[in-house]
């Protein structure tokens, strides 16, 4: 009796779907609210999802470690509970998560159909208002179980806090082994949690700065093949590699545009100094934005593609400069002593994301767009390159902390709470957060 | 049947972690060629022979913190090189720039890049034929010393000049 509302983006390997089966105004259980660090989690109860198999336990569980980690929600212990769920479908006992104060309650049901493919079905009660909020139910290769409990996790997040999840994506970054001075680097992807690592190249050539294309399944990074530094473009799923350009001298510091036509990075120039070009990944055709005498580099575009940030030292040291799109207008934003680099501009459009050195230690904060109300999230020893989760809730970066050999990947709030180091079988670095996946 | 949606109290002071403070900068003499990194045994090495180059002349230059100008005692070292590679002009070059890890990485590539080019400019200043040179950068992807203080940043902040392509 219910109207399918809406499908759920396919994406082609995948086939998910999602056949809503109630919906009722949204209204946000949590509040998240971005600059002060006193949220307190939701008590939420997530009960293991019916099946045959282990797969309704292994759902939950990985549904239960995103909503941990994003910090608003606090999992219930299971010993906990009272109701025990034989039917997911059915109004469960409201009084009985009230009184172990479970302000949601999440009970599902997966079972394998008759072509294979798994069927996942879930509700999002709220337990004081005694009501449904959501109940969706998604079809997937069993191979993409993990994609699924992700899926699930982003609804629930979404239809709590009113704003986007992020558990449905994946991040690039450079895996490192070996010692310090012989460090092997390779490209790797894996899901946001750290599940699903796989490796992208072979580690025969330093390879950095990896960058996720906004709309295809594409990365943009450096690589040092051939002993000639250069940027590249790699299609994930085929492996397919192309050179981006045929510039003289060295290419580094690639991102894409938001429509992901363009890929912006640096050129040296025989001088020494580096200025900002972009390349349209269609007509093949080149603009150059800066030509300071002076090092300009890390471009990042705004989300509507008219600005860009960058770094620049041509006032005596690395500051961040934002310009427009054509090169004009181009200005200093950060005034706050010490140098800044790596800014990287918020998916929202509101904040630039940068690494600042003061006082011989490294920092992660956040700036307004004109510069105005820096805050610092996290400092360290030695720490920098953040990326944007794509809610533009939830910054990673890698940090290596004194005399631990290398860098790992950590993840922060943009409250500067919650800090979760990403677990990474080698030392990591370079991090880049994919968009949603669709 | 609404609940106060927002669940904002009991304010919690979070602690940034203020970490491990920089190690006491002792200052310490700047290594400034190959030898004084006991790179190499003294003057043995065959004249004109890359050893030769490396032990008695020096292959490598250090800079200062977040700069490229190439410093007094860098530019002795560089003449040394000039006049060695004039004399044995079989060699083509490539000058690499070399930045400390205290930076972050694509501005420290794009600062290796322009030491490497400041290198070279000097060189050539100096009468080494432009087109026998070449410049890479490897930001702070390759440092030669490991430790976490100014001892070993201030041998990584270089640029070295290697010889390559003999007899060509």
């Amino acid at each position: 009796m219910l109207p399918l509302l809406k499908k759920m983006a396919v994406a082609a390997a995948v086939c998910l779907m999602a056949a809503p089966m109630a919906v009722l105004p949204a209204r946000a259980l949590v509040e998240i609210d971005v600059t002060k660090g006193n949220i307190e989690p939701l008590p939420i109860a997530i009960t293991d999802f019916l099946s045959n198999d282990a797969i309704g336990a292994e759902i939950a569980s990985i549904v239960t470690a995103d909503l941990k980690r994003s910090g608003l929600f606090a999992p219930i212990d299971r010993g906990a509970f009272i109701e025990k769920i034989a039917n997911p479908d059915a109004t469960p006992r409201f009084e009985d998560w009230k009184v172990i104060n479970a302000q949601a309650l999440v009970t599902g049901r997966v079972a394998q159909e008759a072509d294979g493919r798994l069927r996942a079905e879930f509700r999002l009660w709220d337990t004081f208002a005694g009501q449904q909020l959501i109940g969706e139910q998604f079809f997937a290769n069993k191979a993409n179980s993990r994609r699924i409990a992700h899926i699930i996790a982003d609804a629930i997040y979404e239809r709590l806090t009113g704003e986007k999840g992020y558990f449905d994506t994946r991040v690039v970054f450079i895996d490192e082994t070996g010692a310090k001075n012989q460090r092997q680097k390779r490209l790797a992807i894996m899901d946001q949690d750290g599940a699903n690592v796989r490796y992208l190249s072979d580690g025969r050539a330093i390879v950095l700065t990896p960058r996720f294309s906004p709309t295809r399944q594409e990365i943009t990074y450096m690589s040092y093949e051939g002993g000639q530094p250069r940027v590249y473009l790699l299609q994930i799923e085929t492996g397919q590699r192309e050179l981006v350009g045929n510039f003289p001298g060295m290419t580094f510091a690639p991102r894409f545009s938001p429509d992901g036509q363009k890929v912006i990075m640096s050129l040296l120039r025989d001088d020494g100094n580096s200025n900002i070009f972009t390349m349209d990944l269609r007509s093949r055709a080149t603009t150059r934005l800066t030509n300071s005498s002076a090092i300009d580099t890390s471009p990042s575009y705004s989300p509507d593609g008219s600005r860009i940030v960058f770094t620049s030292d041509r006032g005596g040291q690395p500051q961040i400069y934002v310009m427009g799109a054509d090169g004009s207008g181009q200005t200093r934003i950060s005034f706050g002593g010490g140098s800044y680099s790596t800014p990287v501009w918020s998916p929202r459009g509101d904040l630039i994301a940068f690494t600042k050195q003061a006082g011989g230690e490294f920092q992660i904060g956040v700036m307004r767009t004109d510069g105005s109300g820096e805050r610092i999230l996290s400092t360290g020893f030695q720490q920098e390159g953040p990326t944007w989760a794509p809610n533009g809730r939830v910054l990673m970066f890698f940090r290596e902390a004194a005399g631990s050999g290398g860098p790992k990947l950590y993840s922060i709030d943009l409250t500067g709470r919650n800090e979760q180091a990403i677990p990474t079988k080698g030392y990591g670095s370079d991090p880049a957060w994919s968009p949603l996946l669709e | 049947m609404r609940r106060t949606a927002a669940i904002i109290r009991n304010p919690i002071v979070v602690a940034l972690f203020l970490s491990l403070a920089v190690a006491g900068c002792a200052s310490k003499k700047t290594p400034n060629n190959a030898a004084d990194l006991g790179l190499g045994g003294g003057a043995a090495a065959t004249p004109g022979s890359s050893q030769d180059f490396t032990v008695n002349v020096g292959d490598r230059i250090f800079f200062d913190t977040d700069s490229s100008v190439v410093r007094a005692d860098a530019q002795a070292t560089l003449t040394r090189q000039a006049q060695w590679l004039n004399k044995y002009r079989q060699y083509a070059i490539v000058v690499e720039g070399h930045a400390d890890e205290r930076g972050t990485r694509e501005y420290n590539i794009a600062l290796g890049a322009r030491r490497a080019a400041a290198t070279r400019d000097y060189l050539v200043s100096k009468g080494v034929a432009g087109n026998r040179l070449k410049t890479i950068s490897y930001g702070k992807e390759r440092p030669v010393a490991v430790c976490d203080d100014i001892s070993c940043w201030s041998q990584n902040r270089r640029a070295v000049t290697t010889l390559g392509g003999a007899g060509s």
